[in-house]
């Protein structure tokens, strides 16, 4: 079996305030597997560690996070162990990531070429000239009209679903194995949002690229991705195949979240919602962090934190309610 | 520029806030205080400020030798008593600075109302005037006008109000602006209201606060710029005290080793500045956390 | 871009009107200004010579012509002191000004962009704190003051550096610092608080994501964001230098036009002090036009406005 390109195990990136008196566990003991040219979803509620993830594993993370616990092996090798040089020439390199607003991700007084250029020629030392006929390329590849001329553009001149182009463009430059994407069409134009996602599609395939997708639509993450991983306050709580899960979530906060798309045909007249509010993640409750608002919540939830639970091939969930008997 | 001022604010504030319940105790206890010293100025004073014994010339400070009780920070080059003058200074200090303030606040306001609610040309035609005013060194209009009407209290007022209105009516348009597009005021145009009682009743309370915390800030800019016009002979008219004509009467015996006549009176100044500048802030985070803006 | 120039020229002609327009309203406000323009002491016949030559007697239109012609003809009058035309007194003592602006403003940027880049790098370091002192100092004493502190320690007590004139580099020193350093504290906490701005914007995250090095991101996609809003500000603090020139020229006995003025206020020498006036306005109107343009240089965004 081909060794997976990206393997976290047992992440935990936590907060810890000035003083060292508040800690916020943001990413959680979490466990994933991620195969070459493999698309994994990511989904969660704001707040839910989504992006802290995306920057343990780029460790970039704020000041104030540390990484305690855990392996991020990336194609064999442990990311944690690397010094600040070698993680450099890994971002933008081998792995690469998309952020959310595209008109915030480009520096406003530099062209579009020169922040295209830029990473090939901090990478791959090529010369000005050579990098910028690579941009123009990288360009057309990610279906900017007049390429040329585009070059020469400032940001402020481009549309929004232009500008994310342009960033896409930045992250496969110089062939990266992996892509982080977070919330890549969160700001885009509803219309603009499917061509996106299609362009994406096509780059996977043409460079064999593994998509992390984050997001909070799970719509998209029908569409787009072959595994899901669901997070809920920091903590992995359902992971396996998207058609799995969709059909028999195991985590009931899965199964809400599946609940609570709308649907064609519904004839309900509300919403459903999920009751309560995500947790103050400075002030967890005790156990499993979703027992307040599980319709499911027994006793245990309350006091012990469920581990992980294989639940099916592939498929795991923490949750004591997939507890196999005798534990 | 906004962001420019909220580091050295936070500094500013946990300074001025030292007291009970967060209040600023040293900065109004500053300004309490010089007001006093002015208003019973004198009472206090144990001196006649403006008359000097010439045979007591140049007197140090009590605690240095040479120095007496009878003048316990000193005498000029008239033989004057330093802490008198000092005393009555802070009399035409806050007289000026306070007056000057208020000068500038009504007129800066109001043009700032009139300019931001009636837009159009009239809007462009203030805006314009400000600008073009605003260009202009403070200081050096002042100086022009000052040599212009010629020293005295009141035309000091008049003229420092005359050069910084134009801040006021900057921001207060700005909010008129954003208050127009609010419901109750819409609701009042349609209700027929006249021109004037919008203005008068919902858009100038509402701007109120911006102008008072305004008035705070420049307060001190207004001390120094008194204390300057005064050192530079176009303030307050001699005898009559000023801290800005002491510094420029001590400025002549500097070289001689007298200190206290320069020392002194700006230390007063710089307390008095401080005192309003720290005020200001603190007021500024007080009545509406939006004016970080200033 | 070229729209934008003209636009901006544009609005610095209507400044320069409305300048000309204010200077010339509050000379004639005091209803004789005669009485302004002729040596103290005059006679009769002296006054009305004046008179005539204003042409007092004729409307404020034509008299407002003449004077806006006499100005563009370089005709300021002459200086009752000195007794030669004022605006060739004033062309000899500016370039000992702009020496002296030039310096402290130098000195300030030197001063306060590093610093304030060094406090965001190291945030709530040592540097950091010191700064925010520095800063709430420099906003609370006046220049003068600071001038004249300066000379009591250096020249009265310590005797290092001369009190007055100028000449040479010692003479520049406290002079400069005493103009500057009030802007050094503003400079360098502008630079501070924009640097932590961009430090933590999106396209500075995005930089590090692509692996740049570290020093590249500061010095390419940091840098030039931040100056941005610093370069206002150093524009409309050359305007507040100006102020403060007059008095900092005054305490150190420096040859400049600040100084000039204070002669023409003390002399009672109004065509002096209006020629100052007015070419100091000039002045800052084109060096405002100079700090758009240069504006529009850095910041693509602004030359599609």
């Amino acid at each position: 079996m081909k060794a997976p390109l990206l393997q976290l195990r047992g992440l935990s990136t936590h907060y810890v305030s000035a003083r060292g008196t508040r800690v916020v566990r943001a990413v959680d003991d979490v466990t994933l597997t991620l195969g070459a040219g493999e698309t994994l979803g990511v989904v969660g509620e704001s707040g839910s560690g989504k992006t802290t993830l995306a920057l343990t594993i780029l460790r970039l993370l704020p000041m104030a996070a540390r990484i305690v616990s855990g392996q991020i092996l990336f194609e064999g090798e442990d990311l944690l162990t690397k010094s600040d040089v070698e993680m450099r020439r890994i971002r933008g390199k081998r792995i690469a990531m998309i952020l959310q607003d595209p008109m915030a991700s480009l520096n406003p007084l530099f062209t579009v070429g020169d922040q295209v250029a830029e990473p090939i020629r901090v990478h791959e030392g090529t010369k000005r000239a050579g990098a910028w006929d690579r941009a123009r390329e990288l360009l057309r590849a990610v279906k900017i009209p007049a390429a040329e001329t585009r070059l020469r553009d400032y940001p402020h001149q481009l549309s929004g679903g232009m500008r994310q182009r342009i960033v896409g463009a930045i992250a496969i430059s110089c062939g990266p194995r992996l892509l982080i994407a977070d919330e890549p069409t969160t700001s885009l134009d509803v219309t603009i949002q499917a061509q996106y996602l299609k362009l994406l599609r096509e780059l996977q395939r043409a460079h064999g690229l593994a998509l992390i997708f984050i997001t909070h639509n799970l719509g998209i993450v029908a569409k787009m991705c072959d595994q899901v991983a669901v997070m809920y306050a920091g903590r992995m709580v359902e992971s396996g195949p998207v058609h799995q899960i969709f059909d028999a979530p195991a985590h009931p906060y899965t199964r809400a979240l599946l609940e609570s798309i709308p649907r064609m045909g519904d004839t309900d007249q509300r919403l459903t919602a999920i009751e309560g509010q995500p947790p103050d993640l400075v002030a967890m409750p005790g156990g499993c962090a979703f027992h307040p608002r599980c319709p499911k919540m027994m006793d245990r939830c309350r006091s012990e934190e469920p581990p992980r639970f294989d639940v099916a091939a592939g498929q795991s969930a923490r949750c004591w309610l997939t507890a196999p008997a005798g534990r | 520029m906004n962001g420019s001022r909220a580091s050295a604010l936070t500094l500013a504030w946990r300074l001025a806030s030292f007291g009970p319940r967060g209040y600023p105790v040293v900065p109004i206890a500053i300004i309490v205080i010089t007001t006093l010293l002015a208003v019973f100025a004198d009472f206090i004073a144990p001196h006649n400020p403006e008359i000097g014994v010439l045979g007591e010339r140049f007197k140090p400070p009590a605690w240095q030798a040479g120095g007496t009780e009878t003048y316990l920070l000193g005498t000029d080059h008239l033989g004057r008593d330093v802490l008198s003058r000092l005393i009555f200074g802070a009399r035409v200090s806050m007289i000026v600075g306070f007056f000057a303030v208020i000068v500038a606040g009504v007129i800066g306001t109001a043009l700032g109302i009139v300019s931001g609610y009636f837009g159009g040309w009239v809007d462009q035609v203030i805006m314009r005037i400000t600008d073009t005013w605003l260009a202009f060194p403070a200081l050096i209009f002042a100086i022009f006008l000052a040599a212009i009407v010629g020293p005295s209290l009141t035309n000091l007022v008049v003229i420092l109000g005359a050069v910084f209105w134009t801040r006021y009516a900057r921001v207060i348009r700005g909010e008129v602006l954003s208050l127009k597009e609010r419901d109750f005021v819409r609701l009042a145009i349609v209700a027929n209201c006249s021109n004037w009682t919008i203005m008068r009743r919902h858009i100038l309370p509402n701007v109120i606060n911006s102008a008072v915390v305004l008035a705070s800030l420049q307060l001190g800019i207004v001390i120094i710029a008194e204390a300057t016009l005064s050192f530079l002979g176009v303030g307050v008219p001699p005898p009559m005290p000023a801290w800005g004509l002491m510094l420029a009467d001590g400025k002549k015996g500097m070289m001689a080793g007298y200190w206290w006549l320069t020392v002194l009176p700006g230390t007063c100044i710089m307390l008095m500045v401080l005192a309003a500048n720290l005020l200001g802030d603190w007021l500024r985070v007080k009545l509406d956390p939006q004016l970080r803006q200033l | 871009m070229k729209r934008y120039l003209v636009k901006r020229i544009g609005y610095s002609l209507i400044s320069l009107f409305l300048l000309s327009v204010i200077i010339f309203f509050f000379v004639r406000v005091t209803g004789d200004p005669a009485v302004l323009l002729v040596e103290p002491g005059a006679s009769q016949a002296d006054l009305d010579a004046v008179r005539q030559q204003l042409g007092l007697d004729k409307s404020m239109g034509v008299q407002y012509v003449t004077f806006v012609t006499d100005l563009l003809r370089g005709d300021f009058g002459n200086s009752f002191y000195y007794r030669m035309p004022v605006l060739e007194l004033y062309l000899s003592r500016l370039p000992n000004s702009l020496l002296l602006a030039a310096c402290a403003m130098l000195f300030s940027l030197f001063i306060g962009i590093p610093s304030g880049i060094l406090a965001a790098v190291r945030l709530g370091g040592w540097w950091d704190r010191v700064g925010k002192i520095f800063a709430l100092l420099g906003q609370s004493l006046p220049s003068f003051w600071v001038g004249l502190m300066l000379i009591l320690f250096f020249s009265v007590h310590l005797g290092w550096l001369p009190s007055s004139g100028s000449g040479t580099v010692w003479h520049v020193l406290m002079p400069a610092f005493a103009l500057g350093w009030l802007f050094a504290a503003a400079h360098m906490r502008l630079t501070r608080s924009s640097m932590l701005e961009v430090l933590g914007s999106e396209y500075v995250k995005l930089a590090r994501l692509k692996g740049l090095p570290e020093a590249m991101v500061i010095a390419k996609h940091a840098f030039k964001n931040a100056l941005i809003p610093v370069l206002t500000l150093a524009g409309i603090n050359l305007v507040i230098m100006v102020n403060t020139t007059v008095v900092v020229e005054t305490v150190f006995a420096w040859p400049g036009v600040g100084r000039l003025l204070y002669e023409g206020i003390s002399f009672r020498d109004f065509p002096v002090v209006q020629v100052t006036v007015v070419l100091c306005g000039a002045m800052i109107v084109t060096v405002n036009l100079i700090v758009d343009v240069l504006y529009a240089v850095i910041d693509p965004r602004i030359r599609y406005e």
